[in-house]
């Protein structure tokens, strides 16, 4: 449901100011979102300063910096730290994005830091991304087959393997979805872009054998038709994916077999 | 608190095996207007500044009649979809129910009233 103003308890507050690092001389500014769980209050923002000749070249580089010597209450995910995992994913400087892969040369100014929008806040800039994960798993994210199994292997044409090109490399790391407007207003029942871009992965995979079950689970008003194409999923996707044209696709595909 | 899981939650009560005709519909009548209203704002433009009589004898002709209807039936029949699906976005429960109502209701009020006015004028 749609909702234009924050309720009391998720109103921003100014944070605290930790001090800059004596005698350095290129200083940065870092606006970073807090909220814990544990202690009642509402979310702030808090302002750290990083002296640059000494930190990392990416933004996760700076939070870990942060983290390591100013202040170790921070709280946020990461793993890979090259765009693999998609556990970094956070919106910085107001894009929705990996820290691992995000140049701070990329960022004008501060350096704003937010957990991704619109998803319940475990703590700091750590998102809840159960409902996310379900909503992946709802789709069916393996091959499924009637045909009994070959003796070696599900074989498929080079041409075939291509058409996955584009959808396979999806880490699921929400920034997608978290910045999808229909995702904000109806995530309860809307798939978003992420799980649609992986419903298309196996809807054309040659060897799956479920298209049509898969087709029907789909259909539906909110689930797959609440796409409204705006296209902020293929904007900010940080592996440079288009969940957006996933979906016209599958919408294709629905015209297709009705008309 | 509702002990529901995940996946329970992600599920809902499944897909409503609907949604298609509704998106071609709104494809068809999109590529429709699109050729139906410059024809409309041309046949209206030619009408405006005359006197009544030669308003009532533009839309006397078969040609004008005809296309005006269409443009009223289906333009207000693409308002009525594509104002379900905003309200869909936005609202919830039984106040997005009474709004749909209302807009689809709506939509075939000003058909009705286009269609009568039409036909006086034209026949």
């Amino acid at each position: 449901m749609v909702q234009f103003t924050l309720p009391k308890n998720s109103k921003i507050k100014t944070g605290k100011t930790w001090p800059k690092p004596e005698g350095a001389t290129n200083v940065r500014k870092f606006q970073i979102y807090r909220w814990s769980p544990e202690d009642g209050e509402n979310p702030r923002v808090d302002t750290y300063f990083l002296d640059m000749d000494k930190c990392g070249p990416m933004v996760l580089d700076a939070l870990i910096k942060i983290k390591n010597e100013i202040d170790p209450t921070l709280t946020f995910r990461r793993s890979c730290r090259e765009g693999i995992c998609g556990s970094c994913a956070m919106n910085i400087d107001g894009i929705n994005t990996l820290a691992c892969i995000y140049g701070m040369d990329e960022i004008k100014g501060d350096v704003k830091i937010y957990p991704l929008p619109h998803m319940p806040v475990v703590k700091d800039l750590i998102p809840d991304l159960t409902h996310f994960y379900a909503q992946h798993a709802s789709i069916m994210p393996w091959l499924e087959t009637k045909t009994n199994r070959p003796a070696k292997e599900w074989k498929q044409s080079i041409e075939d393997r291509k058409k996955l090109d584009g959808l396979y490399e999806c880490v699921m790391c929400a920034s997608c979805s978290t910045s999808c407007p229909s995702y904000w207003w109806n995530s309860d029942r809307y798939l978003g872009p992420a799980a649609l871009l992986h419903a298309y992965r196996w809807i054309i995979d040659s060897r799956d054998e479920a298209t049509g079950e898969r087709l029907d689970n789909l259909e539906d008003p909110f689930k797959l038709y609440r796409c409204h194409t705006i296209m902020n999923c293929a904007k900010t996707c940080p592996k440079g994916l288009n969940p957006a044209k996933a979906i016209a696709e599958i919408k294709r595909m629905m015209v297709n077999r009705a008309v | 608190m509702r002990y529901l899981t995940a996946r329970k939650r992600a599920e809902g009560k499944g897909a409503a095996h609907t949604g298609t005709e509704h998106h071609w519909y709104m494809q068809v009548s999109a590529v429709g207007l699109a050729f139906l209203v410059p024809l409309f704002v041309y046949i209206f433009g030619s009408a405006l500044g005359g006197s009544h009589a030669d308003v009532i004898a533009v839309f006397s002709r078969p040609i004008p009649a005809i296309l005006t209807g269409m443009t009223l039936v289906v333009a207000m029949r693409h308002f009525a979809k594509g104002a379900q699906m905003m309200i869909e976005d936005y609202a919830h429960g039984t106040s997005k129910k009474m709004a749909i109502m209302f807009v689809i209701g709506l939509s075939y009020v000003l058909i009705a009233v286009g269609l009568f006015a039409l036909a006086k004028i034209a026949l």
